[in-house]
């Protein structure tokens, strides 16, 4: 279904968990909703649930008011962060629970709920596990349980909060893959919300970050990370190098290193500038511009290793990304010394009026012509 | 004998155990086993006939039938009373909840006596009410009704305090997510709501009873003690007591005993099977 | 306004307050009405009588007393139940409860009983010169045995989840087993020894049905407070008995908030801690 969030603000006693909050959801999406706690993402996801209502703004499906139909109306599937599996109810009696307490003229006879449960069971491979219950299953079997009893009520949109939260590092990429399969097969709208950045990367269709109530920005995982649109997704998302950058006459620079074009023509004189890991170029010729830097350690973690730099001119600790079996090629070791640049980043002027906030609008993206 | 803190090599210590596990098991035997037996003891003072002749006297079954009907209205009431007072305070957030709280535990620290005073004071023949209901014909002190309205002052926090902490503790989201299966209210509350306390509402019930089946205070200054009327069956211990029929006291108290023996036992076992579903275990839901 | 997801907060708040509103708050109305009927100088003369002061005094005094034995026997009980295994735990466990379930003139009777001169225990007790029934040590012992479950059962989980590495800890460093009571079980334990010790004594400052049995009742000597009241009632004087009612409310009410307070006060580490 095509839903509509338009201008969402929700107030709690002291702060606001949503603020202004705009957002198009497509049919058949895979939407993640990501930030770190405190984020409104929960808040966002209960109100499509119609758990809480916004203080403003209106949520619409094809021109028709969400709103206005309370949480039993909706037919939405949520699956809640703890499952909130209904303790005295087997499994069985858990996924039938949406069908059973339908209005008499809605509700199938006993022999079809007891057919689509079953069906449902075997989708989420329980199909043993009927009778258990709650308490007498795993962590990942509950999970599933809470998903096969909110697929029950043939949803027209699907709500995760959470949905690998509590699960343990294995079982959690297992679930991943499978709910991804999952969704592909049913193309049910579905909007999940996590804190974890590789969960949203690897599952999504389109990721909205949040922070402060806000949407940061909305896009495919790809985007995202390669083409942050604010300062708060280039440190939430990844692993990034904070540069600050000053302007002196037409270039910006820091220590060593400088670029010689000007994209804010003179408007701004403080900026700071995003480069992730591995945009960094580690061996940059001697007539360009470069810092001096020193290799402090090397992490190796399997096929990569990362780096721990330090340029001493300007006091900067950098962070940068290699393929493992360029390290002996390129002599890095801890001790070693090496000339590096940005090869990509993503920059921001800084308001000179108000101290360092970043102004987002200026927003702008470089890649050197250098090739590392 | 000692377990746990125990540890080989002191002989002190051990003794020092034994020592606190004698006194603490003399003490208890003396102070509430010696009371319950001596209960039993005076009862049967003259023989199994005399108990049971005691018991089968009209007052004595009155005061059992009126004691039975106070509590069948008074637990009932306090019933409902505890699951709405339990949902509105657990489920919802508004203003003055504490106060409201506090309010439901007031009755836990009201005397008896003056529970049954402002009930004299309100309905009596002096009272707010007193006048008007007797142009009208209606008796409520010195009668059934003046004893339910005591009763259920004073069991009144009974099943509130059980449930209040057991709900807080549980949660709302299976209720939510109930809703958003499509459960209306009513489905709502007795499909999901309603066997997730069951236990803790049982046990609340259990005590409240016993406190609206024991009372004695309360329903003495309501009562009027109008023999087979308006004397419950503490009441009765209370008249036979004073008329020297020692024997016949014991006997109704021998029973209001049993009550209470039994009320522990339900109550133990609760507490032992369904412990993780009953949030409290102190008297009074404290 | 804004909607609200779970149903019956509108009914079930509606009917709480206006049962608590019928039920409690409309007689204590009536109660603090009818007092005002005895005015100032009724009140005074009430409070100077020596009866009346000399009736709260026991009932207060007694109350107070009876509630700080049962925080030391209730504190003895319950460490034995937690700490030791041993046969017969099980059943004194579930009998702690008895003096709350067993009817307070079931209760009543039977401590007199044992306690008159021809009992199990006063034909023993008297001859050595100790009263117990008929006079003073009578309240107090029927006192202490209805407050005497609270403090047990406030204290059962609090030593229960007692982590016992804090005791290893100071073990470890020397102290004795004194010091480890005295240093670090004790002052965890005062905010809940408070509350036991609350909760006793609301219920000893009110108690009526265990206590006339054994008291004996005799004027100025163990006479208590709640026995005023009822005599006044049955001589008609309702605005006595109502202000006697509201003088002991009050009273009562004080000595909670106060206990209140001093548990604030003894428990500060807790809010910093947790």
């Amino acid at each position: 279904m095509t839903l509509t969030l338009d201008r969402l603000s929700r107030r709690f006693t002291n702060f606001a968990a949503l603020d202004d909050v705009s957002l198009e959801m497509a049919p058949g999406e895979f939407l993640a909703l990501l930030g770190p706690s405190g984020s409104g993402k929960t808040t966002l996801l209960r109100i499509l649930a119609g758990l809480d209502y916004p203080d403003r703004g209106s949520v619409t499906q094809a021109g028709r008011d969400f709103l206005a139909a309370s949480a039993r109306e909706r037919n939405v599937g949520l699956v809640f962060q703890h499952y909130a599996l209904f303790r005295h109810l087997t499994v069985r009696e858990n996924v039938a629970f949406g069908l059973r307490v339908r209005p008499r003229r809605r509700r199938p006879a006993r022999a079809q709920i007891r057919e689509q449960v079953e069906r449902l069971l075997k989708r989420v491979q329980l199909e043993e596990l009927g009778d258990r219950y709650p308490s007498q299953l795993s962590g990942g079997q509950r999970q599933r349980v809470a998903l096969a009893r909110a697929l029950a009520v043939e949803p027209e949109l699907l709500l995760l909060d959470e949905p690998f939260g509590a699960l343990d590092a294995q079982v959690r990429v297992t679930l991943r893959r499978w709910l991804r399969e999952l969704h592909e097969e049913l193309q049910l709208t579905t909007v999940f919300v996590t804190h974890d950045q590789e969960e949203a990367l690897e599952l999504a269709d389109r990721i909205a970050v949040m922070n402060r109530g806000r949407i940061e920005q909305v896009g495919t995982p790809q985007a995202i990370y390669q083409d942050p649109a604010t300062p708060f997704v280039c440190e939430f998302i990844g692993r990034t190098n904070r540069i600050p950058l000053t302007r002196h006459a037409q270039a910006w620079r820091a220590g060593a290193w400088s670029l010689t074009e000007d994209p804010w023509n003179g408007r701004h004189r403080e900026a700071v500038a995003y480069v992730r890991p591995e945009h960094l170029a580690l061996s940059v010729p001697d007539g360009e511009p470069a810092w001096e830097a020193r290799v402090r350690h090397v992490y190796l973690a399997g096929s990569v290793a990362h780096l721990d730099l330090y340029v001493a001119g300007i006091d900067l600790a950098l962070e940068a990304d290699v393929a493992s079996e360029d390290l002996g090629r390129l002599g890095l070791h801890a001790g070693a010394a090496l000339r590096a640049a940005p090869a990509r980043l993503v920059a921001f002027p800084c308001d000179d009026g108000d101290g360092s906030r970043p102004v987002i609008d200026e927003r702008c993206s470089w890649a050197s012509p250098i090739r590392r | 004998m000692s377990g746990g803190s125990a540890r080989g090599g002191s002989t002190g210590r051990w003794l020092g155990h034994v020592a606190i596990i004698a006194f603490a098991s003399l003490f208890l035997i003396v102070f509430l086993l010696l009371p319950l037996a001596s209960v039993f003891a005076e009862a049967f003072r003259q023989g199994m006939q005399a108990y049971l002749a005691s018991l089968q006297q009209p007052e004595a079954l009155s005061a059992i039938r009126l004691t039975l009907l106070v509590a069948a209205i008074a637990v009932p009431l306090n019933l409902v009373f505890g699951v709405a007072a339990a949902w509105a305070m657990t489920r919802f957030e508004f203003r003055g909840k504490a106060a409201l709280g506090a309010l439901i535990d007031l009755p836990f620290s009201v005397s008896p006596v003056i529970s049954g005073l402002v009930y004299v004071l309100l309905f009596g023949a002096q009272g707010w009410f007193g006048p008007w209901l007797d142009a009208h014909g209606v008796r409520i002190i010195f009668a059934v009704p003046g004893l339910v309205l005591a009763t259920v002052f004073i069991t009144l926090p009974f099943v509130a305090r059980e449930l209040i902490p057991l709900m807080q503790a549980q949660g709302s989201e299976e209720e939510e997510a109930a809703r958003v299966l499509g459960a209306n209210a009513w489905q709502m509350f007795f499909r999901v709501t309603l066997p997730n306390i069951r236990w803790a509402l049982l046990y609340g019930v259990l005590l409240c009873n016993a406190r609206a089946m024991g009372e004695f205070g309360a329903v003495s200054v309501v009562s009027g003690h109008i023999r087979g009327l308006t004397t419950t069956m503490p009441l009765e211990v209370e008249m036979r007591y004073n008329e020297y029929d020692y024997v016949g006291a014991f006997a109704i108290a021998s029973l209001l005993a049993l009550l209470a023996l039994l009320t522990l036992a339900v109550k133990t076992f609760l507490e032992w099977r369904y412990g993780d579903e009953i949030a409290a275990h102190a008297p009074g839901g404290h | 306004m804004r909607r609200r997801v779970l149903p019956g907060f509108g009914i079930s708040l509606g009917y709480t307050l206006a049962y608590l509103g019928l039920i409690v708050l409309l007689p204590l109305v009536a109660l603090a009405w009818k007092a005002t009927g005895i005015g100032f100088h009724g009140l005074l003369q009430l409070l100077a009588s020596p009866r009346t002061l000399a009736a709260l005094r026991l009932s207060f005094g007694g109350a107070l007393l009876a509630a700080l034995l049962n925080v030391f026997l209730g504190l003895l009980v319950a460490w034995t139940l937690v700490r030791y295994r041993f046969p017969g735990r099980r059943l004194f466990d579930a009998l702690i409860d008895l003096p709350f379930a067993l009817p307070t003139a079931v209760a009543g009777i039977a401590l007199t009983a044992i306690y008159a001169p021809n009992g199990w225990l006063g034909r023993w007790l008297v001859p050595m010169g100790i009263q117990v029934a008929y006079a003073p040590p009578g309240v107090l012992l029927a006192m202490v045995f209805v407050g005497f479950p609270f403090v047990v059962r406030t204290l059962q989980p609090v030593l229960q989840s007692l982590a016992r590495d804090v005791e290893e800890a100071a073990e470890s460093l020397g102290a004795t087993r004194a010091q480890t009571f005295f240093r670090v079980i004790l002052p965890v334990l005062v905010p809940t020894l408070l509350t036991g010790f609350a909760l006793a004594l609301a219920r000893a400052v009110g108690e009526y049905g265990s206590v006339i049995f054994i008291a004996g009742n005799i004027p100025m000597r163990s006479e208590i407070a709640p026995l005023l009241i009822v005599q006044k009632l049955e001589e008609f004087d309702y605005a006595g008995a109502a202000a006697l009612g509201v003088v002991m409310l009050a009273f009562s009410f004080v000595l909670l908030v106060l206990i209140a307070l001093l548990q604030h006060w003894s428990g500060r580490w807790a809010e910093r801690g947790a």
